[in-house]
């Protein structure tokens, strides 16, 4: 699988400087790296030093099982970070992708952002209303809609806000979880939603559906119908078990590739109409304000966009040696083609091996096999999507549009649809800090 | 049977349990009139199509915001835990620090109808009538100048407002993609 962008990549080579070595060691090809052996020779060492004796949880009976698993207690520092829920108004949970792996993200750790909790829905009376201009308005109850052929997908949502700390003005010293942690990636089951539009029957000169959810202030957007016919879905299930509270129980729609906000949790109506109705999360929120004091408006992909996890801020390597960098890659428009990383702060590049399965509109995890010498380093990533987007830097995209005007903490939003590259700085001690280059 | 009857035959059968599937394709949508839908029909567009009957003044808006809305946005509107609702006008262009409210960004008046109607109180939504929803909205309106304290804002005049950021939007969407 990985193995494919040998040929497809022929101009980037397979190391590059920094001690950043070939992908294709990973896949047992037999590549031997002197930093490797080294590491494992003092492993050995070290173990053989103290005796093998049998550990407690040997000898006793185990926990009772539980009708619903939690992860080990020892593991219980694994969890979302949230805001202030104490405030009014906009409340987020982020994930901790930097003690995640894989590509799918846990539903208790998926991401949230909402404006008024997560209201109690009870799944016998919450109905889909679908009306405007179609040739006969119609209401469905829960129970129909799971009546129709469902399908799953394996798709990222990514708040349009996430990555916004990194317009600050210097660089936040944050974890991923901080800077990038309003995306997270999961199976979702439902239905197409083009079946019931079809069924209600289109108005042609309908162009806009605004979508409405039950929650407290009824959050409302509106999606091109070009999208909905596309490829939007109404979802019931996430990662095999039906959708959390949190992120839209009983349902939500599924707008793949497009800022979270436009995937309404908690959907209740879904309106055909000519214009869009410029609601506050499309006119005011998510609109992206520019140096000419004009503001970019109806922003829908997210863009191609990665960062490594591991390392990453606020970690600490132990010593030198070998270590793999890993990572996340994704685009709105697509498939990821490819995912350079480069350990010199971006003069020199090598591709990471991609991990199957590639999806479309789906996280992807990259890997990179690394000798790290010890001396400083910064480490990056830069990803390219099937239809040629490469991820930009900072300064690109400032140029693009201004520089930041203000310096926000790790909860402001000062600019949307943020999708450069992130910089890992690693110091003589092995400090994984946050950079700018 | 000759291979042709044969297929024949079979194609038949094809056709026949093609067009029994499409008799079969789930139709579970309950036929429903716009005018029972309208309970939920909330929304409000920039032409002004949706805006009920009702209307409301300044001063009335002040008292209800007094009751109702200053704990979050500040005695004045001027922010606390919810965000500043008026001020800002003329600071969007860089090198300014924006100052981004209702008076200074919004586009349009009936947004604002909109999301106070659906969303406000943030611990009540939906509570406030109509009347009570026009005199908020007038009230926020002439804290940014935008009408005068005298003025009565209903579903028409609501429409004559001026709304200094109307044309402060680049849409990307179909433009770009």
């Amino acid at each position: 699988m990985a193995d494919t962008h040998r040929t497809a990549h022929p101009q980037v080579p397979h190391a590059a400087a920094n001690g950043l070595l070939d992908r294709r060691a990973l896949l047992g090809q037999g590549v031997v790296f002197a930093g490797a052996a080294a590491a494992s020779v003092t492993g050995i060492a070290s173990a053989a030093a103290e005796p093998l004796k049998v550990d407690p949880w040997s000898t006793t009976i185990g926990a009772p099982v539980t009708t619903y698993s939690l992860p080990s207690h020892f593991e219980s520092k694994v969890i979302r970070t949230i805001g202030d829920n104490s405030r009014p108004g906009t409340q987020q949970a982020r994930t901790p992708h930097q003690d995640l792996d894989g590509i799918i993200t846990p539903a208790a750790l998926h991401f949230v952002v909402a404006r008024a909790g997560a209201p109690d829905i009870d799944p016998g009376k919450h109905r889909l209303l679908i009306h405007g201009m179609v040739k006969q308005p119609l209401i469905f109850s829960l129970n129909d809609l799971m009546r129709y052929p469902m399908e799953s997908h394996i798709r990222f949502i990514e708040c349009g806000g996430n990555s916004a700390p990194m317009w600050s003005k210097t660089p936040i010293q944050a974890s991923v979880q901080a800077l990038h942690g309003l995306l997270s990636c999961s199976e979702w089951t439902g239905i197409r939603l083009s079946t019931l539009l079809d069924e209600a029957g289109v108005d042609p000169k309908a162009s806009w559906i605004i979508a409405e959810g039950a929650d407290g202030v009824t959050m409302n957007r509106s999606i091109p119908v070009a999208k909905a016919m596309d490829d939007a879905m109404i979802v019931f299930y996430q990662n095999g078990e039906r959708i959390h509270p949190w992120n839209g129980y009983p349902m939500r729609l599924l707008v793949p590739g497009y800022e979270g906000n436009m995937n309404v949790k908690w959907l209740r109506r879904l309106k055909l109409t000519g214009a869009p109705v410029m609601a506050i999360n499309e006119s005011r929120q998510y609109t992206l304000l520019l140096e000419s004091g004009k503001a970019w408006r109806f922003y829908y992909p997210e863009e191609v966009k990665s960062f490594i996890t591991r390392p990453s801020p606020t970690m600490t390597m132990p010593a030198p040696g070998y270590y793999e960098i890993s990572g996340l890659a994704w685009s709105g428009h697509g498939r990821i083609e490819k995912v350079e990383v480069s350990a010199d702060g971006g003069k020199s590049w090598a591709l990471a091996a991609l991990q199957a399965p590639v999806l479309p509109k789906a996280l992807t995890r990259f890997r990179m096999p690394w000798n790290w010498s010890g001396q400083p380093v910064v480490l990056q990533s830069r990803a390219t999507d099937e239809g040629g987007n490469v991820q930009p830097t900072r300064e690109r995209l400032m140029a693009e549009r201004g520089e930041p005007r203000n310096t926000p903490n790790v909860a402001a939003f000062p600019m949307n649809h943020v999708n450069c590259i992130s910089s890992w700085g690693i110091d003589a001690k092995g400090a994984v800090s946050h950079v700018y280059v | 049977m000759s291979m042709f009857r044969t297929l024949a035959a079979a194609c038949a059968l094809a056709l026949m349990s093609g067009a029994a599937w499409a008799a079969d394709a789930p139709k579970f949508g309950q036929p429903i009139t716009e005018q029972d839908a309208a309970a939920w029909d909330i929304s409000i567009a920039p032409d002004g199509k949706g805006l009920p009957a009702g209307s409301g003044t300044p001063a009335q808006g002040a008292v209800i915001y007094a009751q109702k809305c200053a704990a979050c946005h500040g005695e004045k509107g001027e922010g606390g835990t919810g965000p500043r609702l008026f001020g800002g006008i003329g600071t969007l262009k860089a090198p300014q620090q924006p100052v981004q409210t209702v008076g200074s960004y919004w586009p349009y008046a009936t947004m604002v109808f909109d999301f106070v109607r659906r969303a406000m109180p943030w611990d009540r939504p939906k509570s406030l009538t109509n009347d009570e929803v026009y005199a908020s909205v007038a009230y926020i309106l002439s804290l940014n100048g935008l009408i005068k304290d005298g003025d009565v804002l209903d579903k028409d005049s609501i429409m004559k407002v001026q709304m200094p950021n109307r044309d402060g939007f680049i849409d990307l969407y179909p433009a770009k993609y």
